[in-house]
C-alpha cells in the first residue's frame, strides 16, 4: 500500500495547495470523460427525435418519454422483424445461463483434477489447454461453422452455448488452477487418509472453498459471454441472435428515419445486466480481470 | 551532534490512538532502544520522530530544531528498516548514492563516500550487484551502508536484525554496537527482542499499548522495574510471578500455598517494610529465574532460603539446567549449573536468594 | 461376498487410480479438438482452393498471395498498425496516469475507480454504439461545438475515410484505459511501503519516487498490459463493426473484418483461412514469448 506516502510529512504551502487543486481538477474531469457517453446515451434515450435534431448532444431532455425504450424494447426492427430487443435478451439468457454454470464447474473439476491429484503430464495438458485462451478465435470459426452445421446446431442457441463452453473453458481452468495451486496439499492428503474419494473431496471440501474463485469465474463468463459478438453473428441467423448482434441490427437498420433515441435505449438495455453485475460485485469483476492480466 | 526530545506526543489513525502521550529525552551520542511488544505503537513512534508519520499533536525535537512540519529529508536522519527497503531495480552502489544524488553532492565526494562505508562494512565486492542477488546479512549491510553515507545527527532502526538467521543476528547485533561506539552518534533503535534491548543499548524504552512504561538504564530496567509488565517482559525466561499473602509471626514473610503445601518466603528487612502495612493481604512475589538455584550459587551473607518442590521439566540449554515446578498454583522456573542430580517428579532442594526477590500490589501490578 | 466384492474392489482401485484423468480427459480432448485440429483444419484449408465450400486440393501459396495482392489487406494491416499503437499508447498514458493519481489517498478513491472502470464491463457493441451517436457528423459532437458559437467547426471522421481509424481509437482507448488504470494501481499498491519511506528520508520527492523508484519496480504490469492490450487490438472485431462497419468503403477494416468478410459475407473460405492463420501467427509471435518468460519466471 503505498498509500502511506502521504503520512510523510510534506512541506505546507501555497504550491502544496494548489497541487492538491489540480489532482482533484484531473481526477473530477476523467470522471466526467468516462461518464459523459453514458450521460449522454441516457438522456438521448429520453428525448423525442425532434428534440435531438434541435437540441445539443449533452442538452438534457425538455420532455422526459420513455417512448424509445418501449420501443427498443418491443418493437424496434431488428433487420425484417420489428419485435424489439425482448426476445433477444431471453436469447442471451438462454445462453448466457447455461454455458457460465457448464463453464465454470468444468473449469473448477479440471483445475481441482490437475493440481490436487497431479498424474504426469498434468502441467503439460494444462499448458496446452491454456492456450486455448490466447487464440484468435477467428481461426476456429471456419471449422466450428462447419461442426455446428454437421451436428444440426448452426443457428441455434444451444450451438452457442457448446461453442461458448468449449472456449471459456481454458479461462475457468486457469481461475481454478490459480485457486487451488494456493490450497495446502496436505488437506487433500488428510481427506484421503480419510478415506475419502475423488469427487467427495472435491463436492465436500474443494468446491465450498472455492466460493471466491466461483464467483470470480461465474463474473468473468457472464460478462464475456454476454458480450461477446463474433459466435454470435458468425453463428447464428435471425430469431437465435443474442442480443449482441440485434443491438448492432437495430443500429445499422438503414431503411426508414434513423432512430437515435432507440438506438441509445437499445444499447442500454444490452449493456445492463453486465453493468448491474459490474455494480453489484465490482470487486469481484477486477478480480476475474487481473486474473485475466496473466492471459489477456 | 544532536539530542531528539519527545514531549507529548499523540498519534491517531482516524479512532485508533496508536501513541498516547509520550515524553521522551535523548541525549546526545545516546543509544536508546525502544522495546515492546508487537503492535504496541514502537514503529509509529520512530516513524513520526523520523517525519514518516503527521503527529496529531505535541513537539519533536532534533537538536534544537522543531521538526514536527520538517519533512523526512531535512531532519538530518538516517534509517534502517525491517525489510531493509533496498530499491530492488538499482545496484548496490546506486542504493548508497541514491540519496547524495537528490542532494546534487559531488560526483568526487560521492565516490569517497562509497568507498568509506564500502570498507568500514566489508561489502565493497557487492557494489554492482542487485539487491536480489544478495543474502540477507549482505542485504542488511547494504541498508546500514546507506544509511552510513548520510552522516546524519541520528541513526533510526526498525528492526534491523529481525529478518535474519540467530547466528548473524548476533553477529550483526555485535557489529551495530561497534559503530556505534566508534561513530558516537545519537541513536534509536526498535526491537522487541528483549535480549537486543539489553544488550546495545545504553537506555532501554519499555513500551506498552502506547505509553512508555519504564525508560532507564538496562541494568535498571532488569533490576529495579517498575511493574509486572516490565519485570516479565524483561528477562528470558522470564521473572516467576507468584501470588501469595503477607504474613507477621515475628519476621516478616510471605505465604505461598498449592497442592504440595505452604511454603513460606522470608522478606529481608529491606522488602519487609514494603509490606508492614499489608499483613494478611494478597501480594505478588517476583522471582527471576536466576535466584532460584542449587545451594552454594550465592554470595555468602546473602538472605538465602530453602525450599522443595517436585520437578516437572528438566530443560538442559547448555551452560545452565532450567528445572520447571509448580509453585502457588503456577509454573515457575529455576536455574541451576548442569550436572546437578536432579529426576523428574522427584523433590529438589532449591536455594533463592531473597534479597533479589521482587514485590508488587497485585491489583496494580506497580513495584512496592 | 468375496466372489461378488473381488470385481468391485478391482473397479474401486482402477477408479481410485485413474479418475483424475477420466475426469481431465474429455475436456482435454475437447480441447485437442475444437483448439488444435480446428487450427489444423484451418491451416490445411489455406493451403487449398476452397471457395464457397471446402475443396481439399492442395494448390501451396496460391491463397497466401492473393490475400497479399488484395488492396483490402493492406487497408487492413495498416489501420491494425495504426489503431494497435495509438490504442496501446493512449491507455497506457492514461492509465498510468490516473493510476499514479488515485494512489494519492483520496478520499473518495472507490467512487472514483469504479467510475473509471465501468466501461470494462460493457460490450464493445454498446461502447460502439454510443461513440458512433456521440461522433454522428451532423447531429453529435460537431453540432454541440457549434452550438458554443465556433460556427465552422467540423468533425467529421467517422465518414472520412482517411481519419475514420481514429475514431475506433478514440473509443477503444475509453473504453480499456480503466482497466489498465485498475492494473497498474493493483501494482503500486503491491510496492512495499518501507521503499517508499526510504525514498522520502533519502530526499526524493514524489516524481522522482516515482519516476525512478517505484515504476521501474513494477515493469512488469508494463509488459503484461502492453501484452492484454495488443492482443484485444489484434482481435478487434466488434467495435469496428459497431462504430464504422469497416467503412466507409472499407477505410476501417482489420484483419479480424477482412477475415469474417471473406469467411461469411464472400464466401472465399480459403482467402478467409489464409487471413485468420496470419492473425494466428501475429498473436503467438507476441504470447508466446511472454507467456515463455512468465512461466519461467513463476518456476523460480
Ligand atoms: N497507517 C496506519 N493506519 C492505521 N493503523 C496503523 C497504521 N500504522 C500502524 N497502525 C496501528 O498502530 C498500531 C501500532 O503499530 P506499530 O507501530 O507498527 O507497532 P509495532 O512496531 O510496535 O509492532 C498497530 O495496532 C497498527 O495496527
Ligand atoms: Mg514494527
Amino acid at each position: 500500500m503505498s498509500q502511506a506516502q502521504s503520512g510523510i510529512v510534506r512541506r505546507q504551502g501555497p504550491r502544496q495547495i494548489a497541487l492538491r487543486i489540480l489532482l482533484f481538477a484531473v481526477l473530477g474531469l476523467f470522471c466526467l470523460y468516462y461518464l459523459i457517453p453514458l450521460a449522454v446515451m441516457i438522456s438521448t434515450s429520453l428525448k423525442s427525435l425532434d428534440e435531438i435534431r434541435t437540441g445539443s448532444l449533452i442538452s438534457l431532455p425538455h420532455e422526459i418519454s420513455l417512448d424509445a425504450w418501449s420501443k427498443a424494447w418491443s418493437s424496434a426492427c431488428v433487420g425484417v422483424r420489428c419485435t424489439g430487443l425482448e426476445p433477444y435478451m431471453w436469447n442471451s439468457f438462454l445462453m448466457v445461463v447455461p454455458a457460465v454454470l457448464i463453464s465454470t464447474f468444468l473449469g473448477a473439476i479440471n483445475g481441482y483434477a490437475l493440481t490436487k491429484w497431479r498424474f504426469p503430464g498434468a502441467n503439460v495438458i494444462f499448458a496446452l489447454m491454456l492456450f486455448g485462451a490466447f487464440i484468435p478465435f477467428q481461426i476456429v470459426l471456419l471449422p466450428m461453422a462447419r461442426t455446428l452445421g454437421y451436428f444440426g446446431l448452426a443457428g441455434s442457441v444451444y450451438g452457442l452455448v457448446f461453442v461458448h463452453t468449449v472456449y471459456g473453458l481454458a479461462f475457468t481452468t486457469l481461475f481454478f488452477r490459480n485457486f487451488f495451486v494456493s490450497v495446502s496439499d496436505g488437506i487433500v492428503q488428510a481427506a484421503k487418509i480419510d478415506g475419502a474419494g475423488f469427487f467427495p473431496i472435491f463436492f465436500k471440501l474443494m468446491l465450498p472453498m472455492a466460493l471466491p474463485t466461483i464467483v470470480v469465474s461465474v463474473i468473468w463468463q457472464f460478462t464475456q459471454i454476454w458480450n461477446d459478438f463474433l459466435f454470435g453473428i458468425a453463428f447464428t441467423v435471425g430469431d437465435s441472435n443474442p442480443v449482441t448482434v440485434a443491438l448492432n441490427n437495430i443500429v445499422a437498420t438503414s431503411t426508414g428515419v434513423k432512430e437515435y433515441n432507440v438506438d441509445m435505449a437499445a444499447a442500454i438495455i444490452a449493456g445492463l445486466p453486465t453493468l448491474l453485475v459490474y455494480v453489484l460485485a465490482g470487486s469481484y469483476f477486477v478480480r476475474g480481470l487481473s486474473a485475466g492480466a496473466v492471459k489477456g | 551532534m544532536a539530542g531528539v526530545k519527545l514531549d507529548r506526543v499523540w498519534k491517531k489513525f482516524g479512532q485508533n490512538e496508536v501513541i498516547k502521550g509520550i515524553d521522551l529525552e535523548i541525549a546526545p551520542g545516546e543509544f536508546v532502544v525502544l522495546v515492546g511488544p508487537s503492535g504496541c505503537g514502537k514503529s509509529t513512534l520512530l516513524n513520526l520522530i523520523a517525519g514518516l508519520e503527521t503527529l496529531t499533536s505535541g513537539d519533536i525535537r532534533i537538536g534544537e530544531q522543531q521538526v514536527n512540519d520538517v519533512p523526512p529529508k531535512d531532519r538530518n536522519i538516517a534509517m534502517v528498516f525491517q525489510s531493509y527497503a533496498l530499491y530492488p531495480t538499482k545496484s548496490v552502489h546506486r542504493n548508497i548514492t541514491f540519496g547524495m544524488e537528490t542532494r546534487h553532492i559531488g560526483h568526487q565526494e560521492q565516490e569517497q563516500a562509497v568507498s568509506e562505508v564500502t570498507q568500514l562494512l566489508h561489502i565493497e565486492q557487492l557494489l554492482e550487484r542487485k539487491p536480489g542477488q544478495l543474502s540477507g546479512g549482505q542485504r542488511q549491510r547494504v541498508a546500514m551502508g546507506r544509511a552510513l553515507v548520510r552522516k546524519p545527527d541520528v541513526f533510526l532502526f526498525d528492526e534491523p536484525l529481525s529478518n535474519l538467521d540467530a547466528k548473524l543476528r548476533i553477529e550483526m547485533r555485535t557489529e551495530i554496537k561497534k559503530l556505534h561506539q566508534r561513530l558516537g552518534k545519537t541513536t534509536i533503535y526498535v526491537t522487541h527482542d528483549q535480549v537486543e534491548a539489553m544488550t546495545l543499548a545504553s537506555r532501554i524504552a519499555v513500551m506498552d499499548n502506547g505509553h512508555i512504561r519504564q525508560f532507564g538504564s538496562p541494568d535498571d530496567i532488569y533490576e529495579n522495574p517498575v511493574d509486572l509488565f516490565v519485570a516479565g517482559f524483561m528477562g528470558s525466561p522470564s521473572m516467576n510471578i507468584v501470588r501469595g499473602r503477607v504474613l507477621k509471626n515475628g519476621s516478616c514473610g510471605i505465604e505461598v500455598t498449592d497442592g504440595e503445601g505452604a511454603i513460606v518466603f522470608p522478606l529481608p528487612e529491606a522488602l519487609a517494610g514494603k509490606v508492614a502495612e499489608r499483613t494478611g493481604q494478597e501480594i505478588v512475589l517476583g522471582l527471576r529465574p536466576e535466584i532460584i538455584t542449587h545451594r552454594g550459587a550465592h554470595a555468602p551473607g546473602s538472605n538465602v532460603f530453602a525450599f522443595e518442590r517436585a520437578i516437572d521439566v528438566i530443560e538442559p540449554t547448555g551452560p545452565d539446567t532450567m528445572l520447571v515446578f509448580t509453585l502457588g498454583g503456577s509454573e515457575a522456573i529455576g536455574r541451576i549449573r548442569p550436572g546437578e542430580a536432579v529426576a523428574v517428579d522427584q523433590p529438589y532442594r532449591f536455594q533463592v536468594n531473597m534479597d533479589k526477590a521482587k514485590l508488587f500490589d497485585p491489583a496494580s501490578g506497580i513495584r512496592l | 461376498m468375496t466372489n461378488a466384492g473381488t470385481p468391485r474392489v478391482a473397479l474401486e482401485r482402477f477408479l481410485d487410480r485413474w479418475l483424475p484423468q477420466i475426469v481431465v480427459s474429455p475436456l482435454f480432448a475437447a480441447s485437442l479438438v475444437f483448439v488444435y485440429a480446428f487450427i489444423a483444419w484451418t491451416i490445411y484449408i489455406s493451403f487449398t482452393k476452397s471457395g464457397v465450400m471446402p475443396n481439399y486440393t492442395l494448390v501451396g501459396l496460391a491463397q497466401y498471395e492473393r490475400v497479399w495482392s488484395t488492396p483490402r489487406w493492406y487497408v487492413a494491416l495498416q489501420n491494425l498498425f495504426v489503431f494497435t499503437g495509438l490504442f496501446i499508447a493512449g491507455c497506457m498514458i492514461i492509465g498510468v496516469l490516473l493510476a499514479i493519481l488515485l494512489d494519492q489517498r483520496i478520499r473518495l478513491e472507490g467512487a472514483i475507480r469504479t467510475i473509471y472502470l465501468y466501461p470494462m464491463a460493457l460490450s464493445f457493441i454498446v461502447t460502439g454504439t454510443a461513440w458512433k451517436w456521440i461522433l454522428n457528423p451532423t447531429l453529435g459532437i460537431e453540432k454541440l461545438v457549434q452550438g458554443w458559437g465556433f460556427r465552422d467547426f467540423s468533425f467529421d471522421w467517422l465518414v472520412d475515410p482517411q481519419m475514420a481509424i481514429y475514431t475506433v481509437v478514440i473509443a477503444g482507448v475509453w473504453q480499456s484505459s480503466g482497466y489498465v488504470m485498475a492494473l497498474f494501481l493493483a501494482g503500486l499498491r503491491s510496492v512495499d511501503d518501507e521503499i517508499i519511506r526510504a525514498a522520502a528520508i533519502d530526499g526524493a520527492g514524489p516524481v522522482r519516487t516515482y519516476a525512478t523508484i517505484i515504476l521501474p519496480m513494477i515493469r512488469p504490469v508494463f509488459l503484461s498490459s502492453i501484452i492484454i492490450l495488443a492482443h484485444l487490438a489484434i482481435k478487434s472485431f466488434d467495435l469496428v463493426v459497431a462504430l464504422t462497419g469497416g467503412g466507409p468503403g472499407y477505410a476501417t477494416d482489420m484483419p479480424a473484418t477482412f477475415m469474417y468478410a471473406f469467411a461469411f459475407q464472400r464466401s472465399e473460405l480459403g482467402t478467409a483461412a489464409a487471413s485468420a492463420v496470419m492473425m494466428l501467427m501475429t498473436v503467438m509471435a507476441i504470447m508466446v514469448p511472454y507467456l515463455y518468460s512468465e512461466i519461467r519466471g513463476s518456476a523460480k
